[in-house]
């Protein structure tokens, strides 16, 4: 399709500015006038809604299609909270309003200050900030809470223990907050292996960073002994909390011993994904934590106004500009509100529910990393099919063929030929059904025709891209010379 | 079944039977009676119409009804119908990363559109498909500089937003890194100073333009010297600027980052928000963040991927350039659209419409007794006042008049009681600002 900049033509204007109504002559000074041309392009309104619709019909996405991306929890996203964040009263608020009086914001401090009760109450922790614009932005304020703790106590630690399956987040954040990473490996019956655990902590140990349910979908039965490893020489374990879409109701990582956790809004909290954020990644911590969580933070007073309180001398500081995404908030929020506790633990019954139900379906035609009961999602190896020369990769492209978004494939990254498939609670039988019947089609056609896989997917507006070429001559701005 | 749940309870009987188990609670074998939650006290749930009630009455408790000058980096800018019509399609919003670019083109295309706007817009070779904000942007530049050069001395300057430079700070508490910060001279950078700092240590000097005062400059030679002693320059930019203003590119600044909630995202109180950046082409490995490439398919025909994710924590982990995985992608797609609908000469206008109207805005407000409205050099679409009285006794007065009367600089800055920074845009009307100065007058003098 032809890029937007190729549909320019001379003159032709896409919106009307009003015209200037104040009679002023002041020009700014020639020295501080860019001379060079910004070459946006000259379209009309409708040749910008012709082009990007278009474009938007080069996607998959959870409103068309089956999406079982395994870790990111792609879930129907309610439509009535893409309403909710648009009301006007909250759209329209500037941030810097609350300097000029909290009076003037109460009904989003409200917002904020509620959603912190009920994300304490869900996850079993007492204090939360909303601030973390993403979950790996709310790792990485997870680890500066953990050094701040440390270097107020006067611990000498040295690194963070994070196990081999976790996402790549986790050492890239725990790295960036100044962390030496110690990996842990995983041992045959999938699980952190502990006794190698015990070997590695030490007095040096920070903490431990989990995802629990693990990124191979299984919950450790040993999580509290962990976690009562890593305390015995004061170190701190963080709940990454990509998963919690399995625990609803279940178990609170706050009751399982862990100090501080994020938790992915637009993963749980049904908040669309926007093709690649934004997102949001509030962080709780346990009260012995609390007094280091980002300002501000918004408090409740004896007269139930609400105010930001930036009185926190301890704190680690601002880690963004504000509140945090606070329009993906406010769509949680509406989602948490309306489903309430019932609603909640069905979600993560249902989820549970959907992806043992693809598991048990599919295993005899896949070969499953580890043969236990899996939560909200099922971690599958192609390795039989890479026998005949078939790899995950082509079996995604395979799906991408019956209109079904692949499942994560090559992760984690210690399973070979990974296909990590998390259906989410809101898909049906029957589309599961439906997906499980083209992955049978796959695993038979594997063993028939395995050449055949190159081909696919031969029905979509293009046909496998040149990856290598993309990295080795990089082109990433149109206006680049080549 | 709340939860948007589809199963029916023959469904749930068939799944149960299919896996081999006889109830939900048997999937949960490895979750021991001792993991229960010690309590889940949640409201029960309510309708779709009572949720939507209820938010509704908690907007109505916010003032956005005021007139605002208030700005200091965030703008009450009109947002085009288009934008919001076409970042609502579910084919956009509903997606995720594109990590199967066969069925993602359209987000691919789209943010390659993006890197190629900021580009042009800053004048710049690359630029990235997203960072968080403008505050993350800056850190994200700053930590890059720090990579390219190998040195450990960064360089503020005052006139860098005090948000973000409070930002910046907290993320480096664990690091080892030393920090000047150059205070500003009547608004303006403290060039003789700034570049008596820059040394054989220093891996990058950060500015801003305009300042946070709303101080128009040309930073030229700050870079000149930065450069002869290896130091990288970083700036920070109000893109809708750009539609006029120097670019960073003219300057040969080395690497741009701004906030791009002004591209056509609403202010919903502090986010989703977008961070842009750009840099030249020999740093592109060194960048942060996703990077949309073009290529071609196995049939010959351009297309786009992610690519140089080498550089990125799902491959590389603990050595990556950045923890960034989510992105705003979606704000930048809607960024993209607001600049195709306001294009080449709309950018353009919408600037100088802006700089009339503050400067319309900053002689109004001369006129009246005891308000200094005094600068050193020009000033775009932001500039500060001193009152005659604290900023404090006034703001007050002006809210009950329907105003929201700027920023109190004190905030940051102990000594500036006395001063606010006005911001205006294009949405503010001539009667506005002329009865926004009246209302200035009552609340000093009556």
């Amino acid at each position: 399709m032809e890029l937007i900049f190729e549909k320019s033509a001379s003159g032709r204007k896409g919106f009307q500015l009003p015209k200037s109504d104040v009679d002023i002559q002041a020009d700014i000074p020639a020295a501080y006038i860019r001379k060079t041309e910004c070459l946006l392009p000259e379209v009309s309104e409708l040749d910008v809604v012709r082009h990007f619709t278009q474009l938007s019909k080069l996607n998959f996405s959870v409103d068309g299609n089956f999406y079982p991306l395994g870790s990111c929890t792609m879930k129907y996203n309610p439509k009535f909270t893409e309403q909710a964040a648009a009301i006007k009263g909250f759209a329209d608020l500037h941030p810097l309003l609350p300097q000029l009086d909290n009076s003037l914001v109460q009904g989003a401090l409200e917002v904020l200050y509620h959603m912190d009760r009920l994300l304490s109450e869900i996850t079993g922790m007492d204090d939360f900030t909303m601030q973390p614009l993403a979950g790996a932005h709310g790792e990485l304020t997870g680890v500066m809470i953990i050094a701040a703790y440390h270097r107020l106590k006067g611990n000498k630690k040295t690194h963070i223990i994070i196990p081999d399956s976790a996402h790549g987040t986790n050492p890239a954040s725990a790295a960036i907050a100044g962390y030496e990473i110690v990996t842990i490996p995983t041992d045959d019956k999938g699980a952190l292996d502990f006794q190698k655990l015990k070997g590695l902590v030490n007095t040096q140990t920070a903490g431990l960073m989990l995802t629990c349910p693990d990124t191979l979908g299984l919950f450790n039965p040993d999580i509290d002994k962990i976690t009562e490893l890593i305390h015995a020489v004061d170190g701190l374990v963080y709940y990454d909390g990509a998963n919690l879409n399995a625990l609803l109701g279940r178990a609170r990582p706050g009751d399982l011993g862990f100090d501080v956790i994020h938790v992915n809004l637009h993963k749980t909290f049904a908040t669309p994904h926007g093709g690649g954020g934004p997102g949001a990644g509030p962080v709780g911590v346990k009260r012995k934590l609390s007094h280091l969580l980002p300002i501000s933070r918004v408090v409740k007073n004896a007269d139930n106004t609400y105010a930001l309180n930036y009185n926190y001398p301890d704190s680690i500081g601002y880690v963004a500009s504000f509140y945090g995404n606070f329009g993906v908030i406010l769509k949680a929020y509406a989602y948490i509100l309306m489903l309430g506790k019932e609603g909640l633990r069905n979600v993560s019954d249902h989820a549970v529910l959907n992806a043992s139900y693809m598991m048990a379906k599919l295993k005899d035609y896949y070969q499953i990393a580890y043969d236990r009961r899996c939560m909200h999602e099922c971690v599958f190896s192609a390795m039989r099919q890479e026998a005949q020369g078939v790899h995950a990769v082509d079996i995604a492209k395979f799906l991408i063929d019956k209109g079904m978004h692949p499942p994560t494939i090559y992760f984690p990254l210690i399973v070979k030929e990974a296909i990590m498939i998390e259906p989410t609670e809101t898909e049906s039988k029957e589309s599961m059904d439906q997906f499980i019947a083209a992955m049978i089609e796959a695993a038979q056609l594997a063993e028939k025709d395995p050449k055949s896989f190159k081909q696919y997917p031969k029905t979509m507006p293009i046909t496998r891209p040149d990856e290598v070429k993309a990295a080795k001559e990089i082109h990433c701005n149109f206006f680049a010379k080549r | 079944m709340s939860g948007f749940i589809a199963n029916t309870d023959s469904d749930i009987k068939d799944m149960l039977q299919a896996i081999g188990v006889n109830s939900i609670d048997d999937l949960f074998v490895d979750i021991k009676p001792r993991h229960a939650p010690h309590s889940f006290d949640v409201p029960e749930g309510k309708s779709e119409f009572e949720v939507l009630e209820r938010l509704y009455g908690l907007a109505a408790r916010n003032a956005t009804n005021l007139v605002s000058f208030l700005g200091a980096g965030y703008y009450d800018h009109y947002v085009p119908s288009a934008v919001s019509a076409l970042a609502s399609r579910s084919e956009f919003y509903t997606a995720y990363t594109p990590y199967q670019p066969e069925c993602s083109q359209g987000t691919l295309q789209a943010l390659f559109e993006y890197q190629s706007m900021i580009c042009t817009l800053t004048d710049m070779d690359i630029a990235n498909a997203s960072l968080y904000d403008g505050g993350t942007a800056l850190y994200e530049a700053m930590m890059m500089a720090l990579r390219i050069t190998g040195r450990k001395k960064i360089i503020m300057d005052g006139g860098v937003s005090p948000i973000y430079r409070t930002i910046i700070r907290s993320y480096t508490k664990n690091l080892d890194i030393a920090f000047a910060e150059t205070p500003v001279v009547h608004g303006r950078s403290n060039r003789a100073e700034i570049k008596k700092m820059l040394d054989q240590d220093t891996a990058a000097i950060i500015l801003q333009n305009p300042n946070f005062f709303g101080a128009i400059d040309d930073h030229s030679d700050i870079v000149e010297t930065a450069h002869s002693r290896g130091v990288l320059v970083l700036e920070s930019v109000y893109p809708v600027s750009l539609g006029l203003l120097k670019t960073p590119g003219e300057m040969a600044v080395d690497i741009v980052t701004g906030e791009g909630q002004s591209l056509g995202l609403a202010l919903s109180f502090g986010g989703p928000y977008l961070g842009f950046m750009a840099t030249r082409k020999e740093y592109v490995r060194k960048m942060p963040g996703r990077i949309v490439g073009e290529t071609i398919d196995t049939k010959g025909r351009r297309c786009f991927v992610n690519t140089l994710q080498v550089r990125e924590q799902h491959i590389r982990r603990e050595r990556a350039n950045s923890n960034i995985c989510t992105n705003v992608a979606l704000c930048a797609i809607q960024a993209t659209i607001f600049m195709s609908l306001l294009g080449r000469s709309g950018l353009k206008d919408l600037a100088g419409l802006i700089f009339q109207k503050a400067e319309f805005a900053r002689q109004e407000i001369s006129k009246i007794k005891g308000v200094e409205v005094k600068r050193s050099s020009p000033t775009f679409n932001e500039f500060t006042i001193c009152l005659p009285q604290k900023a404090s006794a006034i703001i007050p007065k002006m809210i009950s008049q329907g105003f929201a009367p700027g920023f109190p600089l004190s905030r940051y800055y102990p000594d500036m009681e006395h001063y606010l920074l006005i911001a205006v845009t294009e949405k503010r009307t001539k009667e506005e600002i002329v009865n926004f100065a009246m209302a200035l007058e009552r609340a000093l003098w009556n």
